[in-house]
């Protein structure tokens, strides 16, 4: 292919431009809640955040990456022509850069997943037209946007109906905090663990057994719970801040399971934001090497890493002024609530990951502190605002799809 | 740039309303010293009261419209809207009271008669009790939050509002001994004199009686 290289730097160097927005702005969303609660320091929450979005994009990222590269548009239909896929998707990869950048100057809640979906159906409906789109595909995808961030409700419902039965009511709920707290922990861990391990790890060559991947998800899941235990255990009732909250020390049980379960969102995030950059880069790197619109190949390493080290260059130069500012912000999403939106969520989002869909982690992050708020856990929560995030992907979308089609153009004029 | 999550949180109604109790509430406790200083002669002193009462009667009243505003009707909260409205509504009546009884007091200058002036200052602080119960149980609204208004806290809070209930009988009976005393003596007092005094024993009382309405506010939040 004669612009082989030129195509590959510059998907490169859109997706980790791209990769570096989502991790400036949308990580803020998972580690916020816990610098909020002061569970940890904004040092820790970059650190924790910047390990586990890495090891999620790279570890569990793949079957997403597969979807937004070849997932949605029918390749066949292409064959013949492969540099408009080319243009196609560098074009999805600068609208969506663009039209983050513009929401977050303006400060409205769009989703990274939906403006690139938004973008490729919309360069490829118009570019190479709408036979060209699995609609069936596109139909999932939408559909999963409105039953996941039911679904992360639900759970986070159902979890903090168990923390408020087991420990919230009860008249020790130190002791009782101290005695559950780490089985949340497990929880988390199992469950993030054997769902990388059962979708994720295919897509890196790793293939195992069930057996194995529950006896190391298990293992994984006792670790985790071990570890936490021990630090739960050298809490001390501070009996002079009880006076004014009877549950301060409570919560300080919670913060430790907080740490753990927020490491498990910027997995989870990682797992399935990250693709949303690395996708196009994935298609173009394949089909620029190929020549051919290739349907069975994998994705290579490097594209993945790309991902993972712009989210992280992301975070530790934007991101941790955003975590600042919302984690001063956030004070009514106490431990005991954060933790049950957080686990919901990053189940939800994991899974979801493993199927390969890509969806949007902060409606559903936003369905799981809905759900806490339907089982009376949160003091207000303005409808307001939820409405404004829910409708903002009518208008990402086509935004998104404009957007890439007048890039579309422009690039098949420089170099088609 | 921002987190949505943080903007989709609204402002917790609980630290408001504490504070807007704990405002009320020093009001009511500045009665004694009120009539400690009356009956001592000391004008400039129940002045200095009168002016204290009304300045913190006006940060509750900035403290109520502040809790009011920002309760828009687009929150979804656990307790009814309308139930914390009315909880500062009643709230708020005893700083209210308080502060027309500080006005009537330094406008009359009224002095407690020797006579009952005993059975007087245990009625006075006796209502302020009923007071500072009611500030007390409402001071375990983060904690009933922090419960979903159920469980062990409740039973709490309970024991607190039946203690405020007890106060608040005190109060009825040693307001109608008072005022079976003044009747006493109306012979020797001046007839408006004796008007007032009967009025301000009634607005003694409502505070007590204020105070507990807090109570049976604060149990209708996890009423089913």
């Amino acid at each position: 292919m004669e612009y082989e290289l030129t195509y590959i730097i510059l998907a490169a160097v859109f997706g980790g431009f791209m990769a570096w927005g989502i991790g400036a702005n949308d990580v803020a969303n998972a580690m916020a809640t816990s610098v909020g609660s002061k569970a940890i320091t904004i040092k820790q929450a970059i650190i924790i955040a910047a390990i586990f979005e890495f090891a999620g994009a790279v570890l569990a990222g793949g079957a997403v990456t597969s979807t937004i590269r070849k997932g949605i548009i029918d390749s066949s239909s292409v064959n013949g022509n492969p540099e408009l896929l080319i243009f196609g998707m560098l074009a999805s990869l600068l609208a969506a850069g663009c039209w983050l950048l513009l929401a977050s100057r303006k400060g409205w809640p769009v989703s990274t997943t939906h403006s690139i979906v938004g973008a490729v159906v919309g360069f490829a409906a118009v570019g190479i037209g709408t036979e060209a789109i699995k609609w069936g595909k596109v139909g999932d995808i939408v559909l999963s946007w409105i039953v996941t961030p039911m679904i992360a409700g639900f759970l986070a419902f159902l979890i903090f109906q168990t923390v408020h039965h087991l420990i919230l009511k009860q008249k020790d709920p130190l002791a009782k905090a101290k005695r559950y707290v780490p089985f949340y922990m497990f929880l988390t861990a199992f469950v993030l663990t054997l769902v990388t391990i059962k979708k994720g790890l295919k897509h890196v060559g790793l293939e195992l057994s069930d057996t194995q991947a529950y006896t190391y998800a298990g293992l994984s899941g006792v670790i985790v719970a071990l570890i936490g235990a021990y630090f739960v255990s050298k809490i001390k009732a501070d009996k002079k801040k009880e006076k004014d909250f009877h549950f301060y020390t409570v919560e300080r049980v919670f913060a430790v399971l907080m740490v753990i379960t927020a490491s498990g969102l910027a997995f989870a995030h990682g797992s399935n934001d990250v693709a949303n950059a690395v996708g196009p880069v994935a298609a173009v790197v394949s089909t620029a090497h190929t020549g051919i619109v290739a349907a069975k190949s994998g994705i290579e390493t490097w594209v993945l890493l790309l991902g993972g080290i712009g989210i992280v260059i992301g975070l530790a130069t934007f991101g941790v002024r955003v975590i600042r500012t919302v984690g001063q912000k956030i004070t009514h999403l106490t431990p005991s609530r954060g933790f049950a939106a957080e686990l919901a969520a990053s189940t939800t989002i994991v899974v979801a990951s493993g199927t390969g869909m890509p969806i949007s982690t902060t409606q559903t992050l936003v369905g799981a502190v809905l759900g806490v708020g339907m089982a009376r856990g949160i003091s207000a929560i303005d409808l307001k605002v939820v409405r404004n995030i829910f409708a903002s992907w009518v208008v990402t979308i086509p935004a998104g799809a404009s957007l890439s089609i007048v890039f579309f153009f422009i690039l098949k004029a420089i170099f088609g | 740039m921002g987190s949505f999550i943080s903007d989709m949180l609204g402002r917790s109604p609980v630290e408001p309303l504490q504070k807007h109790i704990k405002t009320a509430y020093d009001a009511a406790a500045l009665l004694p010293s009120l009539f400690a200083a009356a009956n001592l002669n000391d004008w400039v002193k129940v002045d200095e009261i009168t002016e204290a009462i009304r300045q913190l009667e006006n940060d509750a009243d900035d403290l109520k419209n502040d809790i009011r505003s920002n309760l828009p009707k687009s929150l979804f909260m656990p307790v009814p809207r309308q139930d914390l409205l009315e909880l500062v509504l009643v709230q708020d009546k005893v700083a209210n009271i308080s502060k027309q009884i500080a006005g009537m007091v330094r406008l009359r200058k009224m002095q407690i008669p020797a006579g009952i002036a005993d059975i007087f200052t245990d009625f006075v602080s006796r209502c302020v009790d009923a007071a500072k119960k009611a500030k007390q149980s409402v001071n375990e609204l983060d904690e009933l939050y922090e419960t979903g208004f159920r469980g062990a806290e409740v039973k709490v809070v309970e024991k607190l509002i039946a203690k405020l209930d007890k106060i608040e009988t005190d109060t009825d009976n040693m307001q109608a001994d008072l005022q079976g005393q003044v009747y006493l003596m109306e012979q020797d007092l001046p007839p408006v004199e004796v008007m007032f005094l009967y009025k301000l024993i009634d607005m003694l009382g409502d505070v007590a009686d204020q105070a507990e309405r807090i109570g049976r506010r604060l149990e209708l939040l996890w009423a089913k």
